[in-house]
């Protein structure tokens, strides 16, 4: 414990105080403890997440396929996957979002058989157009990590497991993707979050998040700074989850390579 | 050939090997072949294609046109060298252990795991079998001690034995080594050639391509100059070393010895 309170970290611990002191003693919170207002936020937090983790899964699925037809695929799929990663990341996200919501959402209900169908129920809500437009996102980001992945794998490593009679599925389950994984897990998680801080976009086609739900909040009671400040704690919080999830992904991770 | 008169099955045939990258036309019709227990060193200059010629056999390489059979089995291929029969050849090649330039041990797994990969992975041997088959190995190329670690944390000399291990793991009805010393720091050459030596000892079959030439003389049954993409000069290695017949060899050896 004594190694832990040198000077450096005393001072920096004061200041802190000092600061979250100064917050909760001159600044208005009384609007935090009304029910009504607790259970929205704890409903924007849950949304926020679930989105995230969702979105994130998705778009992992997607990329891995993106990424290999980029690194090794014949030019029938390695192009149109190039394009794809090109036209997301060279295009806003709230663009794409609102594309999606407006265009195809306006679409939809004119088509009568999707009209009928029992998935219409689901369509006719925001969440599947949040979560659609922040997959490819990440697909085409992350595609585009993946393909470095892929190729930066040493070419002999593969080469060995061809030449021990290794079917190809087998050496892309175990010799290919898990040293690609090994070395875009940093980057990964950076990805992640950046991801998290995209999510807010989706409060513009009424989805509620935490953002949203903020956002409520301050227009109920015309409270100004402290429902963003609250925000602030909140994505800082979910943030620091990502980048200790991660470490701790890359500390089980062997060793990188010499 | 001088082989074909012996009376030991055959293991690994050559014929007429052609291959070509693009215009550059690197093998023209090269021929070998290795009985069981046989040792071949294929040895040549830079460019010779030797390297090439070994990475035909287990398809590294894919042929512009040749037979290639294993234990009396040819490779099915299709009229541009192509394999035909994937089934085939990873069955075919599951028979060769090759050991690399490089290694090549999987970075992302320990030296014990690199063993079993694919004795439990692909060939589905149980994996506690697989394990002390993998312990008996490491033992043998001295490397007990080392069943835990990581590739990067070993030697260059203890890397290639760990390779050695490995393709022998998958107990190969036969050896190929494309230069297995020649990215090694000269005082780590000696544990890798012991270790070769020792297997080309107790009668395994080896196609040894080598920059080592002492060490080819004295290890090798059958010794293969190449030039150019062709046979210049073959025979037994006292013949070969001791008494060259062709120009080009006795100039090679002067500039090697």
């Amino acid at each position: 414990m004594q190694g832990f309170w040198v000077p450096r970290r005393i001072v920096m611990a004061a200041i802190a105080v000092l600061i979250v002191g100064w917050c909760v003693a001159t600044l208005n919170w009384t609007w935090l403890a009304e029910p009504k207002y607790q259970a929205l936020l704890l409903q924007g937090v849950w949304n926020t997440i679930w989105i995230l983790v969702v979105t994130m899964v998705l778009g992992m699925l997607l990329a891995i396929p993106l990424g290999l037809a980029q690194a090794a695929g014949p030019w029938w799929l390695s192009t149109p996957s190039s394009a794809f990663c090109g036209l997301i990341r060279g295009t806003p996200l709230l663009l794409q979002l609102w594309l999606l919501y407006y265009g195809l959402g306006s679409l939809f209900p004119s088509i009568p058989w999707i009209r009928q169908s029992d998935l219409w129920p689901i369509l006719r809500q925001a969440w599947p157009y949040a979560v659609l437009a922040l997959t490819l996102s990440v697909a085409g980001y992350s595609g585009e990590v993946m393909r470095g992945a892929f190729k930066g794998v040493p070419h002999g490593q593969l080469e060995a497991a061809k030449a021990m009679g290794m079917p190809r599925f087998t050496i892309f389950r175990r010799i290919w993707m898990p040293q690609a994984f090994q070395r875009v897990l940093p980057t990964l998680g950076g990805e992640t979050v950046l991801t998290l801080k995209s999510t807010p976009l989706v409060a513009t086609i009424t989805v509620i998040d935490i953002y949203a739900v903020s956002s409520r909040i301050r227009q109920d009671t015309f409270v100004v700074y402290e429902p963003l400040l609250l925000l602030a704690v909140v994505y800082m919080a979910i943030a620091g989850l990502i980048v200790l999830l991660f470490r701790w992904l890359e500390s089980r991770v062997p060793v990188k390579t010499a | 050939m001088a082989e074909v008169d012996r009376q030991r099955p055959e293991a690994i045939r050559v014929a007429d090997l052609h291959k070509s990258f693009g215009t550059h036309h690197v093998l023209k019709g090269v021929s070998l072949t290795a009985c069981e227990g046989d040792v071949i060193a294929i040895i040549g200059g830079s460019g010779s294609g030797k390297s090439t010629m070994l990475r035909c056999i287990n398809f590294l390489e894919t042929p512009s046109s040749g037979l290639i059979s294993i234990a009396g089995e040819a490779v099915q291929m299709q009229a541009d060298g192509a394999p035909s029969n994937r089934k085939q050849l990873e069955r075919l090649r599951q028979s060769l252990g090759m050991v690399f330039q490089n290694f090549n041990l999987w970075t992302h797994r320990t030296v014990l795991e690199n063993l079993i990969e694919v004795p439990v992975h692909v060939l589905k041997t149980p994996k506690d079998e697989a394990i002390a088959r993998a312990r008996k190995l490491l033992a043998r190329v001295g490397l007990a001690e080392k069943e835990g670690a990581y590739p990067a944390f070993m030697s260059g000399g203890q890397q290639q034995r760990a390779a050695i291990a490995r393709a022998l793991c998958m107990e190969p009805k036969a050896m190929l080594f494309d230069e297995p010393t020649s990215a090694l720091d000269p005082e780590l050459v000696g544990e890798v050639l012991q270790v070769i030596r020792a297997l080309a000892d107790e009668g395994r079959t080896m196609i040894l391509v080598t920059h080592e030439m002492k060490f080819a003389r004295e290890v090798a049954s059958h010794v293969i100059y190449l030039h150019n993409g062709q046979v210049e000069e073959e025979g037994p290695p006292d013949q070969l070393f001791g008494a060259p017949k062709s120009e080009r060899l006795k100039q090679f050896l002067k500039t090697v010895a």
